[in-house]
């Protein structure tokens, strides 16, 4: 067990290694990035907003329901909201769920290429097949992921406005007076740190297992699998090692 | 020339290429044959260069591939093309793009030029009108064709094609064989086959080497292979009945 983890520690740096050999054409992974900055950008928008919207909503509700104190103000569920939402559940939750997303499309799509000899068709031409596959989808997540996490945080907080609002919780001049209210602009640029680190995580991870598939059909679902869990783990202890380093 | 010395290559304690030294000439084809699972893909990936060899060299017209690191290998990966089992065509791209892949990456041609190039290919393989169709609207016999045309495209002095009649018909498989032997003749290359598949050898085969049990069992023409009293070569070719009546007609 030893044994196999560094073996797969030692295989992952050693595919990251590959993937800065000088590129044959600037211009064909420049394109490249292009391709996987819609791709990875547009294509998760949907579950990203779907995912802010109601998580925000709930965070207002729930906070509503546990600061039922005369001595706290009712902008308190706003503050609390915000920080949530900007801290932890945009840069956290949302890239746990593009993990789910993201991850496990990029890991089925080279598993699939190495299965069926795609990425060997590469390695004939004499292309560097893993800075041609990874590398783009490693700088385009890279880029864009930290635009998915502002428009979450937007969402987010507009998700718990209309909630707030709707139910009844938390007047709206309450809500908006608790997001402005002892407003960190470092929480955002903390959040977005987060982000550039998990984006590599999951695009690199799972590029990793999708790059070294090997079998049929069930190993590419079973690499697919892993890329999930194995980001997703990382992602937590990242968390938990970039807030202590900065915020503690 | 293609020159494979004393190659062994192991996958565990699976040793599946034990000690292998053959050679494949230029402008000719030559045939890899042997039963399923005795090494011979794994002898074409070793000789390219996919799966690196434990012990042994290959020589590529005098130069030592097996020593050569990724960035040296470069030249001499650009003279050779490869032709898959399943095609590996890439799926998000049209016949078009696939064929114009290498040509985008290595050649400094204008779009124009390069457009001339595929549809020459393409031509050449006689396929016409599926410039735009993704591969997973073509069959598997134009597949193979198109995979043919992306291998030529760069013009390789050295091109293998691993059992490219697998999974074909009978007469698919005819025109995909007279289309390699066409190819090596025009543009003279060092073809290597991968094959099981008997009409091949009979049709095509110039220079054949017999791989069995991970080993070379036997090499030589077909004329020499048919004169030959090699056990194990004999109980492979001359297997089927059409094969075992042929060889008696022609002893005759």
């Amino acid at each position: 067990m030893l044994t196999r983890t560094w073996f797969e520690i030692g295989r992952y740096w050693i595919f990251m290694k590959g993937l800065f050999i000088k590129p044959e054409k600037f211009v064909i992974y420049y394109r490249q990035v292009m391709h996987e900055l819609v791709s990875i950008g547009v294509g998760a928008m949907g579950i990203v907003a779907l995912t802010s919207i109601f998580m925000g909503a709930v965070i207002t509700i729930q906070s509503a329901y546990n600061l039922v104190n005369p001595l706290v103000p009712l902008y308190a569920i706003g503050i609390v909201a915000r920080d949530s939402i900007i801290l932890e559940f945009s840069p956290t939750i949302i890239m746990l769920v593009l993990s789910g997303k993201i991850g496990s499309s990029i890991a089925s799509e080279l598993g699939t290429m190495r299965v069926t000899e795609q990425i060997d068709a590469l390695e004939i031409m004499g292309i560097n097949s893993s800075g041609y596959l990874a590398l783009p989808k490693i700088i385009a997540g890279m880029l864009i992921c930290p635009f998915v996490v502002l428009i979450s945080m937007f969402l987010g907080i507009i998700g718990g406005w209309i909630a707030g609002d709707m139910s009844g919780v938390v007047p709206s001049a309450d809500y908006i007076r608790g997001l402005q209210d002892q407003f960190l602009p470092f929480n955002i640029v903390f959040a977005l740190i987060k982000t550039v680190v998990f984006a590599y995580i999951i695009t690199s991870v799972s590029a990793y297992h999708g790059f070294h598939t090997d079998g049929g059909a069930l190993e590419v679902g079973q690499s697919s699998t892993k890329a999930v869990v194995y980001s997703s783990i990382l992602i937590l202890i990242f968390d938990y090692i970039l807030t202590q380093l900065i915020l503690a | 020339m293609i020159e494979v010395k004393n190659i062994f290559k192991s996958f565990g304690a699976k040793t599946v290429l034990d000690d292998i030294s053959c050679s494949f000439e230029s402008g000719k084809v030559n045939l890899i044959i042997g039963q399923s699972g005795m090494g011979k893909t794994v002898l074409m990936k070793c000789t390219v260069g996919l799966f690196e060899v434990d012990k042994g060299a290959v020589f590529f017209d005098g130069r030592n591939f097996s020593e050569l690191d990724f960035r040296e290998r470069k030249p001499i990966r650009k003279e050779i093309g490869m032709v898959f089992q399943g095609g590996a065509l890439f799926d998000s791209l049209t016949v078009e793009q696939n064929v114009m892949f290498p040509l985008n990456m290595f050649t400094d041609m204008t779009n124009s030029e390069k457009l001339d190039r595929v549809n020459f290919c393409l031509q050449k393989v006689n396929l016409i009108n599926v410039n735009k169709l993704f591969p997973s609207e073509i069959s598997g016999g134009m597949k193979k064709r198109v995979a043919i045309a992306r291998a030529i495209s760069m013009n390789p002095k050295y091109l293998f094609c691993d059992e490219p009649n697998s999974g074909l018909d009978p007469k698919t498989s005819i025109v995909i064989d007279n289309l390699i032997k066409e190819i090596t003749e025009e543009f003279q290359t060092t073809t290597v086959v991968n094959t099981h598949d008997m009409n091949s050898l009979t049709e095509i085969g110039e220079k054949i080497v017999f791989i069995f049990q991970g080993k070379k069992w036997w090499e030589g023409s077909y004329a020499e292979l048919e004169k030959s009293d090699n056990q194990e070569l004999n109980d492979f070719v001359f297997a089927s009945k059409i094969m075992k009546k042929m060889r008696s007609e022609m002893r005759l």
